[in-house]
């Protein structure tokens, strides 16, 4: 009783844990069966022949280099633009800036359907066909209020006085952005921008609506694939982006944890 | 060391207003090149708005700056020699401490930056911390990263805003003779801000005293103690013993005769401001003795309390007239007077100070940060 007084937390926390981890290890099980028929929903036998050839399943990576080049442009507009935004919220009294606080957190609390279908109309209206480029201005729309969260949150902790003494230090205002603004911004930059990459990634309803039959992003192909039958090159691709993204948060940490103790 | 050739600061009627508030009113001051300059005020006062116009930071809403001849009025920060060590220090936390000391020189494109930063920070006893960040320093030593920082350009006044307001009063001790070395050795201007008395006297070759955005003395800090030419001064720079007085004539020798609660006294014929004859005679604590061997001028009455403070016994004496008087007399082993003792003070004519009695006996007292 004692001892599970005392590792509750840690149960507990393992427990969440295994839950939320759960659908990534079947996904990454299921990489490697070899299925009959069109389902890959029953374990058959072990095969690594979808690893071997991962574009094997028909239009699996033009869909999957879509998504990347549309992921790509969309979250660095995105960031352009949401960083520029975020710093003229965060340091500068205008005219319309509560305004423009208000409507930045609109594409966040619309439903992704109205968002969709909206954006659809207006795309008809003025005459932009369905298809790469208007899925990108949807992406880049939706993704900039992200990136102003995040970049605007580290605005706010930066002390204003650095800049005033970078100034005072000769440098220009160009000089003390490259030198000293950007460089302690970049954490939230950095944070917005792949925040911005990955909800571009796996967005399916907007870009459903927007989308023509000759992009087809990767969402919508495994989306297609489902209904028709999805093959085993679906699970290969989920469990590879899961290790990658795996890869870059752990090299993050040990590079900080790296540093930090370089510095003591 | 130092061969620094820029000249004067001028400010001619420097003044901010932000938006109805008046920061500070049309300032006059000129600070000698090479001088030690304190700005010494309560809080809000204005001091950090002028040293802002100074630097750069903050455009004045009238007047002009200039060093030697040159009008810096209206150059940008970055295009004046002019650094600051900022009261909250402004490090940059995103680089090591020799980075931050060679800041100012890579902006000027200085081949020997590494060099001459890592002199800097020797010169400050920070050489071992260069390849650190300035959060693994204690406050002290980011204080002396700052100062080295903004020494490090050789510029042409050095603005120092409260640079030993977060200190410990023994590192602040020690931090007020290094700076004072420092500055001595380098030979740069430097205006430093203070609302600490005691720091500006101890420092500065001059010291302009403010108040609400109005400059009250400028004087070196034994006229400023000596003769402090309004009640703010006296009773913001130590403590002052006002004793409100009517200037009845003349005793010769250069001396005035006058009343004081019903004792005839005489002062400084010279020090009495022209034509007046209701004035506040002040007296500092250390020059009334206790008895009658102080001098001529007397005062009667009891000893309402005594503070022992070691090297010193700190009385407070209330007239017939009922008037607090502050003595304080040192421990040299004469003798001590006891609560509710009638004692006598007295003092040598000369060694008081003769203001206008219009002026508001409290101003300042309560300002002492
Ligand atoms: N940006 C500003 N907007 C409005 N008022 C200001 C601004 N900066 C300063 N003030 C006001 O101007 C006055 C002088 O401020 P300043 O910072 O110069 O005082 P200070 O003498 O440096 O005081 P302290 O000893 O507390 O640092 C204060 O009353 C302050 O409220
Ligand atoms: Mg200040």
């Amino acid at each position: 009783m004692r001892w599970l007084r005392r590792h509750l937390l840690v149960i507990v926390a393992i427990l969440v844990l295994v839950y939320m981890l759960i659908p990534n290890a079947v996904v990454a099980v299921f990489s490697f069966n070899n299925p009959v028929g069109r389902y890959n929903y029953t374990w058959q036998e072990f095969s690594v022949d979808a690893w071997t050839n991962p574009c094997g399943a028909q239009g699996i990576c033009d869909s999957l280099g879509l998504s990347l080049r549309i992921g790509l442009v969309a979250s660095l507009t995105a960031t352009a633009l949401g960083t520029m935004i975020a710093f003229a919220l965060g340091r500068y009294r205008f005219r319309g800036r509560s305004g423009t606080n208000l409507l930045i957190f609109m594409p966040m609390a619309t439903p992704e359907v109205v968002m969709g279908s909206s954006l659809l109309t207006l795309f008809l209206m003025i005459g932009l066909p369905s298809g790469q480029l208007a899925v990108t201005i949807a992406h880049i729309m939706f993704c900039i209020s992200f990136v102003v969260v995040a970049v605007k949150a580290r605005v706010a902790t930066l002390d204003p006085r650095l800049e005033e003494a970078a100034a005072d230090l000769g440098s220009t205002p160009v000089q003390t952005f490259l030198r000293v603004t950007f460089p302690l911004a970049f954490p939230g930059i950095l944070a917005g921008a792949l925040l911005a990459f990955s909800l571009s990634f796996d967005d399916y309803i907007i870009t459903n609506f927007n989308a023509s039959p000759s992009s087809i992003t990767f969402p919508m192909y495994v989306w297609g694939a489902a209904q028709r039958g999805a093959p085993v090159q679906v699970n290969v691709i989920g469990t590879m982006m899961f290790l990658i993204a795996l890869v870059v948060v752990v090299a993050g940490q040990l590079l900080t944890a790296r540093r930090d103790r370089a510095r003591s | 060391m130092a061969e620094h050739e820029s000249g004067d600061l001028q400010l001619v009627g420097l003044s901010k207003r932000f938006g109805e508030f008046t920061a500070v009113h049309p300032l006059d001051l000129t600070i000698p090149e090479g001088s030690f300059f304190a700005l010494l005020g309560p809080s809000g006062c204005g001091k950090t708005t002028t040293l802002r116009m100074v630097a750069g930071l903050e455009e004045p809403t009238d007047g002009r700056i200039l060093i030697g001849d040159t009008d810096i009025t209206h150059a940008r920060a970055y295009q004046r020699n002019v650094n600051t060590v900022f009261q909250s220090y402004a490090l940059f936390p995103h680089m090591s401490v020799l980075d931050n000391v060679a800041f100012g020189l890579r902006r000027k494109k200085d081949k020997d930056a590494k060099r001459k930063a890592q002199e800097a920070l020797d010169l400050v006893q920070l050489g071992h911390t260069a390849a650190k960040r300035p959060n693994q320093l204690s406050g002290g030593m980011q204080q002396r990263v700052a100062l080295a920082r903004a020494l490090v350009n050789r510029p042409d006044v050095l603005l120092l805003d409260e640079p030993l307001g977060a200190l410990d009063l023994k590192l602040r001790r020690q931090m007020q003779i290094e700076l004072k070395r420092i500055q001595q050795e380098v030979g740069l201007t430097f205006i430093h801000v203070t609302h600490d008395q005691e720091e500006a006297m101890t420092m500065a070759d001059r010291i302009a005293v403010m108040n609400g955005g109005h400059l009250e003395q400028l004087a070196d800090p034994t006229t400023l103690y000596e003769k402090p030419t309004s009640t703010f001064v006296a009773n913001f720079l130590g403590q002052s013993n006002l004793l409100r007085a009517r200037v009845t004539g003349s005793a010769g020798e250069g001396l005035a005769r006058a009343d004081v609660q019903g004792n005839e006294v005489v002062i400084d014929a010279a020090k009495v401001p022209d034509g007046l004859t209701d004035v506040w005679v002040g007296v500092r604590p250390e020059k009334l003795t206790l008895g009658e061997s102080g001098g001529r001028n007397r005062l009667h009455g009891t000893v309402v309390d005594a503070s022992f403070t070691g090297v010193a016994t700190q009385y407070l004496v209330r007239t017939a007239a009922g008037a607090d008087v502050v003595v304080v007399q040192q421990n040299d082993g004469s003798a001590r007077a006891a609560v509710n003792e009638n004692v006598t003070l007295s003092w040598e004519p000369g060694r008081e100070f003769v203001l206008d009695a219009a002026q508001d006996d409290h101003a300042g007292m309560d300002e002492v940060a």
